[in-house]
């Protein structure tokens, strides 16, 4: 038997900041070297960005053309109908942030943080005006879908349904525009009007919507059994899957005229967005394929012998499974076709990337590349980043894409 | 007992599932043909308002515009078929660069992710999340016109070691110019890869018959050196002649100049494919279970032979399927040039459009291109799958 006390506590490593140090950054002297070359690296480039956006760079070119950058030309008589159209969808996030992720700190901070951060911006009296009135209504939302989250749960999935009807019309507007009268409160706006973010918000939207039905038949299309059906669906896919997204969008501006009757007259905007929906239809329909994938044989023998149809299989079955499975993969492809958005520049529309362009054409603001694709670079990854962070959020509180 | 003996009785023919099914095709078949013929005829009767027809035979037509970088001979007065193959190349070119370039640096992040130095894994993370957020085509412009396009004027070009010139109009590097025996010295290079792959396909054998595991790829390239060095010094006159840029008045001589626009799509490219390319890698890296590196020490392999025998073969197995994918990625987001005025593939297939108004042709055309390369690709994925395939037991 030994003595109790000889037994040595076991070796433990002291933790504190210099010992982390050597841990972490001079392990050893190959270690050491990269560590003061990387830290070098950082401390030039800091510096670099550092002097150039607080005292070489002009931004002026941003705050002279921010409404440029959010909305394009869009007449500013008729800005109110897009101030609306954004305070329903934000009565909508905050009812539903309410009914679905009661407790979340996120919830907090987009409905109140966003708002007051605004409001600290350079904004003109009026947008403050309307910052508040959007405030408000999400505030409102909130409130309503706090206290009745049960009875509400219905009416917010319907107005979700009519949202990009809703939004898509009072963007648009119903009454014709008449020469020398002045217009109504919903006098026609022409897309060529639509611009900046609003374009390219839509453009985001309206693919990935009208994309999904046509991606999921593909995507069991491909899986048929049906010969005809299944080589279609093939060919489809791996057509537009093989070529460049430009392609596709020039064959929209360019062909897509040429397809329809003579006389019918597409929207040039309205190309665009069969371009980019036939072109994300492709890759959302690989997407569900994988999800199907992933379903075991066992739920399909399970569901045949119980007597369901193969149709009603799919629908109560396997297609709830499969999709919730992929959603994580869903919002990484809504993301994707949000920074793809850009291209339809290219080809001639004034989505934020275009009116950047248009802006760099003033001759006030010529030369001054890096600030406006600066800003513009910044919009693009923010509005990502922020996406991808809240839907992690979101599917770490909802337990999605894990069954 | 009351139920009749079970009786074959036929279905009717409409509640038959064959026959529903073959039915449900056929109608599907035809609706899609109509909808190709009423396309079709559109097509036709608009094309027929504007007084053209369908047909090839445009492209031995005179091209009339200049192309700004040229592989290849190319001139005003070639045809469209010449300034097809122009594009082409320079879509080629322009990918194979961004391909090379982008595996070296996808697999220095990809390592640099991993690192235990914590300052280099940061920085790495960061690069990665800075990217991928990022719209390509913004990023490129941004990369055009907010830098390569604001490098200094020629002359206050930034120089390094007297002989590489930073300005606005390209970055002027060495290069060596063929000289009069340089078809001999190709043929040398021809015949030096050709005594590589023996000794590569030779060793290989030998690894087959006896199990031992020389370093094939090593002594392959060192044959090819080695009759390429003899070459050099055998030659009277030497076959490539250096030259050097210098500054000459508004421009720079000598050397080669990568224009802005080259410069611009193949480091943007580079750069972004870069940031998946070592996601890619990390991947893969880590699918290698550490089991497997501590099997290897145990059995006395030294680190490099535990990389070369056990982990490498296992990650490339998990690595290269997706970065083909980026390779393919790479080569079709190249297409992109168009925003910033390198003519490649599609910039020049545009500039025939605008010259010669054949749009449905040459879509179709560089469609088909595309496709190629992407058939290509599937056929070498399906290939290298079919080879490494796990043998199970």
């Amino acid at each position: 038997m030994q003595n109790s006390e000889t037994i040595l506590p076991p070796i433990t490593e002291r933790s504190g900041p210099l010992r982390w140090l050597r841990h972490n950054l001079f392990n050893t002297w190959g270690d050491a070297l990269l560590t003061v070359a990387s830290a070098s690296l950082i401390y030039w480039l800091v510096k670099s960005l550092l002097i150039w956006a607080i005292s070489t760079a002009e931004w002026d070119v941003i705050v002279a053309n921010l409404r440029l950058f959010l909305i394009g030309q869009f007449p500013l008589e008729q800005v109110g109908r897009l101030w609306i159209a954004l305070a329903f969808l934000v009565f909508l996030t905050g009812n539903s942030l309410a009914i679905w992720d009661r407790n979340s700190r996120l919830a907090a901070i987009l409905i109140l943080g966003l708002p007051v951060f605004l409001l600290f911006l350079p904004f003109a009296p009026q947008t403050r005006v309307w910052l508040g009135v959007l405030a408000a209504t999400g505030i409102l939302g909130w409130g309503l879908g706090y206290t009745a989250p049960q009875s509400l749960k219905r009416g917010v999935a319907v107005g979700w349904l009519i949202a990009l009807p809703v939004f898509v019309l009072l963007t648009h507007g119903f009454t014709p525009a008449v020469e020398d009268v002045p217009g109504t409160a919903l006098t026609v706006v022409p897309t060529n009007l639509w611009g900046g973010l609003l374009l390219t918000f839509l453009l985001t939207v309206v693919a990935n919507i009208f994309s999904f039905p046509l991606g999921l038949l593909l995507a069991l299309g491909r899986r048929s059994e049906l010969s005809i059906i299944r080589w279609f669906s093939i060919g489809y896919i791996e057509l537009v899957r093989g070529v460049p997204l430009i392609t596709i969008l020039f064959m929209a501006q360019l062909m897509l005229p040429l397809f329809v009757p003579g006389g019918i007259d597409i929207d040039r905007v309205l190309r665009a967005m069969v371009g980019m929906t036939l072109f994300s239809a492709a890759y959302l329909a690989e997407n569900v394929r994988g999800g199907l994938q992933a379903i075991p044989k066992g739920q399909f023998e399970a569901a045949y012998a119980l007597g369901l149809s193969g149709a009603k299989t799919m629908y109560f079955i396997i297609l709830p499974q499969a999709l919730r499975l992929i959603i994580p993969i869903l919002v990484g492809q809504f993301i994707s076709m949000f920074k793809d958005t850009a291209l339809v520049a290219i080809v001639g529309l004034f989505d934020l990337l275009g009116i950047a362009r248009t802006v760099l054409s003033q001759p006030e603001f010529i030369g001054l590349h890096r600030e406006v694709y600066a800003f513009v670079s910044l919009f693009y990854w923010g509005l990502s980043y922020a996406m991808s962070y809240i839907s992690q959020r979101l599917e770490t509180s909802l337990g999605l894409g894990v069954r | 007992m009351q139920h009749s003996p079970a009786r074959k009785r036929a279905a009717p023919f409409w509640r038959d599932e064959r026959f529903l099914q073959a039915l449900g095709q056929g109608l599907f078949l035809l609706a899609v043909v109509g909808v190709a013929l009423f396309i079709l005829n559109n097509m036709r009767a608009g094309l027929q308002k504007q007084g053209m027809t369908l047909g090839l035979s445009f492209l031995s037509g005179i091209a009339g515009f200049d192309i700004a970088e040229l592989p290849i001979a190319y001139s005003r007065s070639s045809t469209y078929w010449q300034a097809y193959t122009v594009g082409l190349l320079n879509t080629l070119i322009v990918s194979g660069i961004g391909i090379l370039f982008s595996t070296i640096l996808g697999v220095i992040l990809g390592v640099a992710r991993l690192s235990k130095n914590f300052l280099i894994n940061r920085l790495a993370a960061l690069y990665l999340e800075l990217i991928r957020n990022m719209s390509l085509l913004v990023f490129l412009i941004f990369w055009y016109q907010g830098l390569c396009l604001k490098l200094p004027k020629i002359k206050e070009a930034i120089v390094w070691f007297d002989s590489i010139y930073w300005t606005n109009r390209g970055i002027g590097i060495p290069w060596g110019i063929p000289t009069a025996s340089y078809p001999t010295f190709q043929l040398i290079l021809l015949s030096g890869i050709f005594l590589a792959l023996i000794v590569f396909f030779s060793l290989r054998t030998y690894a087959n018959r006896t199990g031992r595991a020389p370093l094939t790829l090593l002594w392959s390239a060192l044959a090819f050196l080695v009759v390429a060095a003899l070459g050099w010094l055998i030659l009277p006159v030497k076959p490539l002649e250096f030259s050097i840029p210098f500054p000459d008045g508004l421009k720079i001589s000598g050397g080669k100049i990568l224009t802005p626009e080259f410069m611009a799509l193949t480091s943007g490219l580079t750069l972004y494919t870069a940031a998946f390319i070592g996601e890619v890698v990390r991947a893969g890296i880590l699918s290698v279970s550490h089991g497997q590196v501590e099997a290897a020490r145990a059995l006395g392999l030294n680190g490099f032979q535990t990389l070369r025998l056990v982990v490498l073969p296992q990650a490339l197995r998990v690595i290269v399927p997706p970065l083909t994918s980026q390779y393919l990625n790479l080569t079709k987001n190249s297409s992109l040039a168009v925003a910033i005025g390198y003519p490649d593939l599609f910039y020049v297939s545009g500039t025939i459009i605008n010259q010669s108004g054949r749009a449905v042709e040459m879509i179709g055309i560089v469609m088909l291109t595309y496709l190629t390369f992407s058939l290509v690709t599937s056929l070498f994925m399906n290939w290298y799958n079919a080879k490494i395939k796990l043998v199970e037991r």
